[in-house]
């Protein structure tokens, strides 16, 4: 290894480096700047007593869990079902899981827009509770790719077939097996589905723009054509918690490799 | 894989009810929603069939958004695979010692993920009028950007470098492996037959890595010509990208033809689709190599 090239191996790295990190410090202390001349946390005091930025936020939370829920839901009976009964079709379900990430997600917003209108054989955004439905629906097939991926890894490490015969044998119906035996095996896996759905949630944009729900992602984009400094804050607070659940998927994923599944 | 036994159709059986929820959520709320788009595309306001609203693209403004869509793609994609491959090639050939691959590829796996309006303003309180570079050049250097070196956040260029914060990792993220694949056994051949560092790169290294970078190419083109979110957070409607008509098409009808706004949907999906066709290709052709 020349020292040449090792020169350059640093200067690409520290680069990169900066470029990561150069912004988040800008945003850092841009919010900061709130008062004239001193650094003071004004800004993050006046968004906390906003009770705009409690209604989304809590709506944002809410609905990450509630898309969380229905992920589950889907995707482990479909992830344990064709690992067990159909592997055959493995490839074509993981094709269409992908499809998220080739569709994008506003012409996939347009679509509901235009399919369950009130004039629709379903009309779901004619109601209140049925556009946040649909936004919750919408928000599961955003994070198909992801939660898909974990569960499906998270049934590769345990033994799928002789679990569910040995439960079988007790007597177990499908509910109990997929509750009972196949849930706990893969909670790992379903945690750090379910934190990564939690971040890309959180801070969505174009899904609860177009359906116009009040969620955090519209209101940051609102109130940042209107504030001078809040929406520095707000930023900050969605950064740390995209963070944060990203650290909780390296935790979780660290601890089940620790404790490896018992077969 | 089924052989020895018959076709899975042909068995009588249920075993494909289990996929039914799976099949129904998805149908109803990704398939059926895209292809509505499709087929909207392709029918006038009253429904029959006609190819007048592809050839309506073609007019106003709607050409030239696909074209800064596409220019700030291309950038962002190329910019990022360069300097992504850097790090990679900088952690994975011990330039730098091996503890960062770690930490690097942790991060990596965050920060690609991180598209979005907090993303926007992290740029904008960096290289904004009053941002943190943008006030530390003008005190310290007396360079004013958007005089001197004619930068302007709410550009194309201030687009691209913002759609650089996740298309470096990402590239990071999916090359790394590939560069790992290099086995040590095809550099010490090389230099058993003579060649020099650069040979082996030209003549070995980059033949075998060339599928995995175009297909890299083709992902992050994809990925940032999708991004809307970052987009419209930072350039409000000054920069007239495709992604950003589209959102004023369906909060408004600015073209003032619904059918016009499927066509332009559909351009989307076509491009995004050619991207990932040509990005799944390449990796198949890729993983010939690096097994």
């Amino acid at each position: 290894m020349s020292v040449w090239t090792r020169i350059v191996g640093w200067a690409v790295l520290i680069f990169g480096l900066l470029y990561f990190f150069v912004p988040l410090g800008g945003l850092f202390e841009f919010s900061l700047k709130a008062r004239r001349g001193v650094y003071s946390f004004d800004a993050y005091r006046e968004v906390f007593a906003d009770p705009q930025f409690q209604a989304t936020f809590s709506y944002s939370v809410v609905m990450a869990l509630v898309t969380i829920v229905i992920g589950i839901l889907i995707v482990v009976p479909t992830a344990f079902w064709v690992r067990l009964k159909m592997p055959w079709a493995r490839p074509y379900v993981e094709f269409v899981t992908l499809l998220p990430l080739v569709i994008p997600a506003i012409v996939v917003v347009f679509g509901y827009i235009r399919l369950y209108n009130t004039a629709s054989w379903l009309p779901l955004t004619g109601s209140i509770f049925g556009t946040n439905a649909l936004l919750a629906f919408g928000y599961t097939i955003l994070a198909l790719p992801y939660m898909y991926r974990a569960v499906d890894t998270g049934l590769r490490t345990i033994d799928v077939a002789t679990l569910t015969e040995a439960a079988q044998i007790l007597g177990a119906g499908w509910f109990t097996i997929l509750r009972r035996v196949i849930l706990p095996n893969v909670v790992p896996a379903v945690l750090s589905g379910a934190f990564l759905t939690f971040a890309i949630v959180i801070g969505e944009f174009t899904l609860a723009a177009l359906l116009d729900r009040p969620a955090f992602g519209p209101y940051l984009q609102r109130i940042g054509a209107n504030k001078a400094y809040e929406p520095f804050a707000l930023s900050v607070i969605a950064f740390a918690i995209t963070w944060a659940c990203l650290a909780l998927i390296q935790f979780v994923s660290r601890f089940s490799k620790a404790a490896p599944a018992r077969h | 894989m089924n052989q020895a036994r018959p076709a899975p159709w042909l068995r009588l059986n249920f075993t494909w009810l289990g996929l039914m929820p799976f099949v129904i959520f998805v149908g109803l709320f990704l398939v059926l929603p895209t292809m509505h788009i499709v087929i909207g595309a392709f029918h006038t306001r009253d429904g029959s069939f006609t190819l007048q609203n592809l050839i309506d693209l073609n007019s106003g403004t709607i050409p030239s958004s696909y074209w800064i869509s596409v220019k700030v793609s291309v950038a962002s994609a190329a910019l990022g695979c360069l300097i992504g491959f850097g790090m990679a090639a900088a952690v994975t050939f011990g330039a730098v010692p091996r503890w960062i691959r770690s930490p690097l590829m942790t991060f990596s796996g965050v920060a690609s993920n991180f598209a979005g309006v907090p993303l926007a303003f992290a740029f904008l309180a960096t290289f904004g009028p009053v941002g943190l570079v943008t006030v530390m050049l003008r005190q310290n250097f007396g360079i004013v950007l958007q005089r001197d070196l004619g930068f302007n956040i709410l550009s194309f260029w201030g687009l691209t470098i913002t759609y650089l914060f996740f298309q470096i990792p990402l590239m990071i993220l999916i090359i790394t492996p590939a560069l790992e694949g290099l086995r040590r056994e095809w550099r010490e051949a090389a230099e058993v037959l003579g060649a020099t560092g650069l040979q082996y790169w030209r003549m070995v290294a980059l033949p075998i890595l060339f599928p995995s970078l175009l297909g890299t190419f083709a992902l992050l083109f994809a990925n940032s010509f999708g991004a809307v979110a970052t987009a419209i957070a930072l350039t409000g409607s000054s920069l007239n990208i495709v992604p950003i008509q589209l959102f004023a098409q369906i909060r408004g009808d600015v073209l003032g033809n619904p059918n016009l706004g499927y066509a332009m949907a559909f351009g989307m999906i076509v491009v995004t689709a050619i991207a990932n066709v040509v990005y799944i290709w390449l990796r198949i052709r890729a993983e010939r190599w690096l097994k």
